[in-house]
This record gives structure tokens, sequence and C-alpha cells, in this order.
């Protein structure tokens, strides 16, 4: 199944200035794989030891995926995956 | 590059400041896209709750980029206080500074300079950051 993966402007670099790029993946953790393997870097970008990375924030659909079973989060046809890096700061 | 911006909103967002002292308090102000016009004032929750880190919500921040989607707005100003230290943008400022477009505005509240304040611009790419000119308009 195909889904569309928005891309926030700081990541588009890495999808040649694309807002969003399709990607597939019954899990969001099988979603980054792939898109690491058509966008190389990006699964860096959005993944630190194997967790997603604490500032970036992730959303299928309206949710969090934090809530959702984090990089295990089933994905469904027709779902649609946010980027967003957090805004935040000391 | 400067950012220029209203009286009314650097007013309000002092404001903002002293009112959530000792927490930081932030905030984005909008404009059209592509326009680098700071216009509409938005407060947010800094959902940290403290005095030294703020963020905003990760369900604010998703209803934030697509009420800006809706609107064909932008974020034009990230702002942000400091409440002990210089109106300058810290380290973990630089870490998370995620949108290479905004202008970073930092004030600060810090009791040595009272009833002075501060508001400083700044353009954070790449971790390298740039003070740049505001232009207070009336």
């Amino acid at each position: 199944m195909t889904i569309e993966v928005r891309i926030p402007t700081i990541l588009r670099p890495y999808t040649k200035d694309q807002k969003a790029v399709s990607a597939e993946g019954p899990t969001l953790s099988a979603v980054i794989t792939n898109l690491d393997s058509n966008y190389a870097g990006l699964g860096e970008r959005l993944l630190e030891n194997g967790a997603l990375r604490r500032f970036i924030n992730v959303y299928i659909n309206d949710e969090d995926v934090r809530f959702l079973g984090g990089l295990e989060a089933p994905i469904k046809d027709g779902d649609s995956i946010t980027i967003l890096p957090a805004v935040a700061g000391g | 590059m400067s950012l220029e911006i209203s009286q009314a909103i650097v007013d309000a967002i002092l404001e903002q400041s002293r009112a959530e002292y000792p927490d930081e308090c932030c905030g984005v102000v909008l404009g059209p896209v592509g326009s680098d016009k700071a216009l509409r004032l938005k407060p947010m929750v800094n959902s940290a709750h403290s005095p030294t880190f703020y963020e905003f919500d990760p369900k604010d921040l998703l209803a934030l980029y697509r009420e800006v989607d809706d609107n064909d707005e932008e974020i034009v100003v990230i702002y942000h206080s400091h409440t002990e230290t210089e109106a300058y943008p810290s380290r973990t400022d630089i870490a998370y500074a995620g949108e290479p477009g905004a202008h970073y505005v930092l004030v600060s509240t810090r009791k040595e300079i009272a009833p002075a304040t501060e508001f400083r611009s700044y353009r954070i790419i790449d971790g390298v950051v740039t003070e740049e000119p505001v232009v207070i308009t009336g």
C-alpha cells in the first residue's frame, strides 16, 4: 500500500524540495526504512539509536505516533503521515 | 535581512512574557505565504511549563501547521522568552531550531535590566546564528 508523507521544510533537501512524497510499509518503522531507501539520509534525521528522535514529531493522520505504538504503529491504506520538527528550546 | 514588526505585537509578546514569568513563554507570528510579514500573533502554550525550557505541545503544533496551511499563511516569527538570561539563542535553541525560514525572536525579562526588556531577532540555519535588525513599525 502507498501512503503520503508530508515533509517539513528543514528535511526537504532530502526529498528534492518535495513537500509530500509517497512511501509504503505496514508499520511506521517500515515506512521510514522505505523513505530512507528512496531519500538517502532521511532515516537518520528521524531515528537515533533505533528510536524516534525526541524532537521530531510524527503523526499518523491527526494522532501523535507516540500514542499509537511509536515505530510499531500500524499503517493502513489511505493513512497520511506528517513529520514536524518540535518547536522547542531552552 | 531584518524583521519588521508592529509595536502592538512587540508589546503583546512582552506582556505575555511578564504574565507567564517565571516560566518561559512562547508563540508565533504568522503572515501570508511568501510575504515575510509578521502580522498575526498567536501565543502558544509552553507545554514544558519551565523557566529554562519551552516546547509547543505536539498536538498544538500539528493544529498550528494545519491552520497555517488552510489560511495560506506561513510561520514568520517563532518567539520565546528567557527569564533569567540574555535574549540570545541558547545551545538548545540552536540545536532544535527547525524552521530555516523563520525569524527566531528572543525576549528577555531578566531582573538585572528591569524595567527595560530586550527584544532581538535571529536567523538560525544549520547551527549558525545570525542576529538581524528589528524594525518596529507603528
